[in-house]
């Protein structure tokens, strides 16, 4: 009887606390969300700002925690690393090329460039990206700061590589320092 | 297999495979399935592994062409279970109302996971073995995953189901066995009693390689525990588990793009088009000779061993020891058949 018979000021306390909760588990649920919004967002091209290129699939982030979720297996050698997220989409290029952009948010460019060097450069070739870059004939993988961008493209054709180092070029210019 | 008659008369074939296992080379009793267990002789015979190839199995384009792959699984289990015909084969390994499931490897994504035309091979043979269509479920642990790597997701109706764990949960209570304490998904304690493996060849960063006894970390609630140490024993307790080690029938790997390095993520890098499944009833022959596969393209790239790179795969010789007994990694007891 005496919950019912509450003043309006306890009212007022108990609905403001009660919204305080609600909000408190909302951004714990946005937290954990797979497919949150955040800083990493901006860093992937919309469609068409890289000439040919549309993002095709929506951006899901993997927080330090969660990494194994994306890369189970690999996830203990980036945290080592001081790996503290991941963010990944798809790209199509002109219903050619589909490809697979990952950004990996380090701790440290130390970090990014470990995780870099630790893959031995076999059939794969040097370039000009970021601090350091390499192409093979379907991937490209780059550091910038404390940024790790690995680019996957699911078909081998004569164009694959410039159209992937035209995507790359496209999210070095967006990462920040 | 391009130059391989894929029929053959009975003598032509078992000349064929005698021609096969005279040159034998590796060589084990293994855990046979539960149907070829009793001709076979589990525990006298050797493990067979059968690796059959197509080097025109994509044709001239990167796509494997759906007709040869049927091709090639029906050349695999002809070899495997001494069959002239592919549903004679497949009837030796399941029976009409048994509930069969998949378990794919959907972790790679588009570009890594179990082949499409591979599942879709097994499933057309299955059906024609007298499994009902909607008592196949191909499954992994996420259906965003599945759908990700290309699979056509499906619950309910008719047709060959395929959806992740996450649908249907992981059983609440903990089932353990030596260092593994873990719920298994409800797809495999719930909705299949037999389980066929096809995982997908893979170089891997902490167990050295990813072949069948490791695709189990897909069964389970919390895989992410046990990669200390390359895995081991994790890998072989895992395998242990009743609900595994008595449901599981085949190992059907899918080779056809194989990683040598990288794993077990998609590096196109470090990965070749291998044209080829690896097929055995015995999961520690077949990791010990997918092992051997990677090692030796290692080789060829110029890297070192996993041994010498500190990642040699220590979980093969514990899931084959007196504690496990899943099968053999003696070479002496393998008998590798290349078709």
């Amino acid at each position: 009887m005496t919950r019912i018979h509450l003043s309006k000021r306890a009212v007022g306390v108990k609905a403001h606390g009660l919204l305080l909760l609600m909000l408190g588990v909302a951004m714990l649920l946005h937290s954990s969300c797979k497919r949150q919004s955040g800083t990493d967002q901006s860093f992937f091209p919309a469609s068409n700002e890289v000439a040919g290129w549309a993002k095709t699939g929506e951006i899901r982030t993997f927080e330090a925690a969660d990494l194994w979720k994306y890369i189970d297996g690999e996830a203990e050698r980036y945290l080592k690393d001081g790996a503290r997220r991941v963010s990944t989409t798809d790209y199509k290029f002109h219903n050619k090329v589909d490809a697979t952009a990952d950004i990996y948010t380090m701790g440290s460019a130390e970090g990014a460039e470990k995780i870099f060097k630790s893959e031995p450069a076999v059939d794969v070739k040097p370039i000009q990206m970021g601090d350091e870059a390499r192409l093979s004939s379907q991937s490209l993988v780059f550091c910038k700061g404390a940024y790790l961008v690995r680019i996957v493209a699911f078909e081998e054709s004569a164009e694959t590589q410039q159209v992937l180092l035209q995507l790359g070029h496209g999210i070095e210019l967006r990462l920040v320092r | 297999m391009g130059e391989l008659m894929i029929v053959m008369d009975s003598t032509g074939r078992r000349r064929f495979l005698k021609k096969c296992l005279a040159g034998v080379l590796l060589g084990t009793s293994g855990r046979m399935g539960l149907l070829a267990a009793g001709e076979q002789g589990a525990s006298l015979a050797k493990s067979r592994v059968v690796i059959a190839r197509d080097a025109l199995l994509r044709g001239a384009g990167t796509t494997v062409d759906s007709r040869r792959m049927l091709s090639l699984l029906d050349c695999a289990m002809q070899a495997l279970f001494d069959r002239d015909n592919p549903i004679e084969a497949w009837k030796k390994l399941v029976r009409p109302g048994e509930t069969v499931g998949l378990k794919v490897n959907a972790l790679g994504g588009r570009g890594f996971s179990s082949n499409l035309q591979l599942v879709e091979a097994i499933c057309e043979r299955l059906q024609e073995a007298g499994i009902r269509a909607n008592d196949i479920v191909v499954w992994d642990r996420d259906t965003d995953e599945l759908e990700h790597a290309g699979f056509h997701v499906s619950t309910g109706g008719n047709s060959v189901q395929c959806f992740g764990t996450d649908r249907v949960d992981y059983e609440p209570d903990l089932v353990t066995h030596g260092s593994v304490g873990s719920r298994l998904s409800k797809i495999l304690t719930q909705r299949c009693n037999v389980l066929i493996n096809v995982p997908v060849l893979k170089d891997h960063d902490g167990a050295g390689v990813s072949v069948a006894l490791k695709n189990m970390y897909g069964v389970i609630h919390n895989p992410n525990k046990y990669h200390p140490n390359g895995c081991n024993p994790y890998i072989a307790d895992l395998n242990m588990l009743p609900e595994i080690r008595t449901t599981m029938r085949l190992t059907i790997c899918d080779a056809t793009t194989a990683s040598y390095e990288g794993g077990p993520g998609y590096k196109p890098e470090y990965s070749w088009k291998n044209n080829a499944l690896i097929v055995s009833q015995d999961p520690v022959a077949l990791d010990y000779t997918g092992w051997q596969i990677i090692e030796h393209k290692r080789v060829e790239k110029g890297l070192k061993t996993l041994e010498a790179d500190g990642r040699a795969p220590h979980y093969i010789a514990t899931a084959a020891d007196a504690q496990h007994r899943l099968g053999t990694n003696d070479p002496r007891r393998i008998a590798v058949v290349e078709v």
